[in-house]
């Protein structure tokens, strides 16, 4: 059975994230409303605003149910929804739900004008992505400034944290579901198929 | 063209505009509650459209001063215009650091045959278009997003609504023609056949497709989104209507419940009196904001 990954569709590119997830052995849904929410195995939270996406998850009543699915049930956040996950934001300071002990400061690397494609291989590149290459799309991304005790870092950019993970969740600065490759939503998931509990 | 990086990293920024609402302002005022109201990006400018209709005269490119306050102000994209064909008003923006530039119809054009060669630059440009020719056109000179025209400051949905019909028609009617069949149509497209081989083979542009140009309710949001536009740029629908603060979150959340009538009558509720608007029949020819470029 294909695991059922919810995508959080309230804004963003939530589409770009369900062809990846399609693609990498999942099967994905828009999720705009708790209901839709509680029939998902994993959720990602996709790239655009997060203070869009922020505002709409207050009026719509989504904050609690949110967190109580981040309690028991795998979350990946690319980008604002890495931002969205953190313990602790910067630049400027807002909420986040504090799924894991990072603290991300917006924009780190300026404006569009700044974004940019850098190709990940060799040192970058650490635990189950050793010895694999990754292209990471970087769009007016954040910056991971700390990672606290229980985050594994799988690969860094320039030295800097850019995919990481603890516990069920996992983080990334970057667009995998840009990619023209992309090993990092098969890696989710894998990780949310029953076998794959004794290799964690 | 389509897999060059450069290209990708312009359109990547296009792709996580998505499903949201990018709004026109026209000081740091404006974009503080546009941001707030949930904008996934603000439009900087001199005048709002049915300003720029009501008092004539030539529009240019924004003051510097007011395009800074804006980007000091808010933490969201911010985009500005630039006249059609005026690449030096789209460097001094690129300098700028402005996140994206609109090479506006909006704006008095500067040049009458030649719209910028887009490819040229670091900063992504987004473009408006009545049909897929137009598109297409735009694209190929570097463009990496697409918005309909429509009739901007019109405060009227129809011609927003044409060309986003016309765009996903003639995109669907190149989808059951075989391969010469597909290079006659990029003659009659005057297109290259390149992208118009991609819309034929994915069904949609090669980059995403916005709607501007009348929108001014939440009901106008949903529309647009119903017939394929991914995302809504608002002009003069928040800052004329009488509550912008109640109408810009309104209209966001209608561009993510685009599929949720009873969401969409929420938004609907307790809107106040939105911008007046201009039965397009009676905009003299001349007056037309959509037929400036080609």
């Amino acid at each position: 059975m294909k695991p059922i990954v919810g995508i959080l569709a309230l804004q963003g590119d939530f589409d770009a994230h369900a062809a990846a997830v399609n693609a990498a052995g999942g099967n994905a849904v828009e999720v705009r409303n708790s209901a839709e929410l509680q029939v998902v195995d994993a959720l990602i939270i996709p790239g655009g605003e997060s203070t869009t996406m922020l505002k709409l998850i207050g009026i719509e009543n989504l904050t609690e149910p949110l967190a109580i699915f981040g309690k028991t049930k795998p979350i990946f956040g690319t980008c604002a929804g890495a931002i969205l996950l953190a313990k602790e934001v910067t630049h400027p300071v807002q909420f986040s739900f504090n799924l894991m002990d990072i603290t991300v400061e917006r924009n780190a690397y300026g404006r569009q004008v700044d974004s940019t494609i850098a190709q990940l291989s060799g040192g970058d590149l650490k635990g189950p992505l050793a010895g694999l290459e990754l292209e990471a799309v970087f769009i007016r991304a954040p910056i991971i400034r700390r990672t606290g005790t229980p985050v594994k870092v799988l690969a860094t950019y320039n030295g800097d944290p850019v995919l990481v993970q603890q516990g069920l969740h996992m983080a990334a600065t970057f667009h995998p579901e840009l990619a023209s490759f992309n090993p990092v939503h098969k890696l989710f998931i894998e990780g949310l198929k029953p076998s794959a509990s004794k290799a964690s | 063209m389509l897999t060059n990086q450069e290209f990708r990293v312009k359109v990547g920024l296009a792709e996580m505009l998505k499903g949201g609402v990018i709004m026109d302002v026209t000081n740091a005022e404006q974009a503080r509650i546009a941001q707030e109201a949930g904008a996934c990006a603000v439009m900087a400018l001199e005048r709002v459209p049915s300003d720029i209709r009501r008092d004539g005269g030539v529009a240019r490119m924004a003051p510097i001063s007011k395009i800074r306050e804006i980007m000091k102000e808010v933490s969201i994209p911010v985009m500005a215009k630039a006249r059609i064909g005026h690449f030096m008003e789209a460097r001094i923006l690129e300098s700028l650091g402005v996140d994206f530039i609109d090479e506006s119809e909006v704006l008095t054009p500067a040049d009458e045959e030649h719209h910028i060669a887009k490819r040229d630059f670091k900063v992504p440009f987004v473009c408006g278009a009545r049909n897929l020719g137009e598109a297409l056109r735009r694209i190929a000179e570097g463009a990496a997003m697409i918005r309909t025209k429509g009739e901007a400051g019109s405060g009227n949905i129809v011609e927003a609504v044409r060309h986003m019909r016309t765009i996903i028609k003639e995109m669907k009617q190149l989808t059951v023609l075989g391969k010469e069949e597909l290079v006659h149509e990029a003659k009659k497209l005057q297109a290259p056949l390149e992208l118009v081989e991609y819309c034929a083979q994915h069904g949609k542009l090669p980059v995403p497709n916005f709607s501007a140009g009348g929108i001014a309710t939440p009901a106008d949001a949903a529309l647009v989104m119903q017939l394929g536009a991914q995302a809504v740029f608002v002009g003069s629908g928040i800052f004329k209507s009488n509550d912008p603060e109640m109408r810009a979150r309104a209209v966001v959340k209608a561009a993510t419940y685009y599929n949720d009538p009873q969401k969409l009558l929420e938004a609907s509720e307790e809107l106040g009196i939105g911008m007046p608007g201009l039965d397009i029949s009676k905009i003299a020819e001349g007056e037309l904001m959509q037929t400036r470029g080609w």
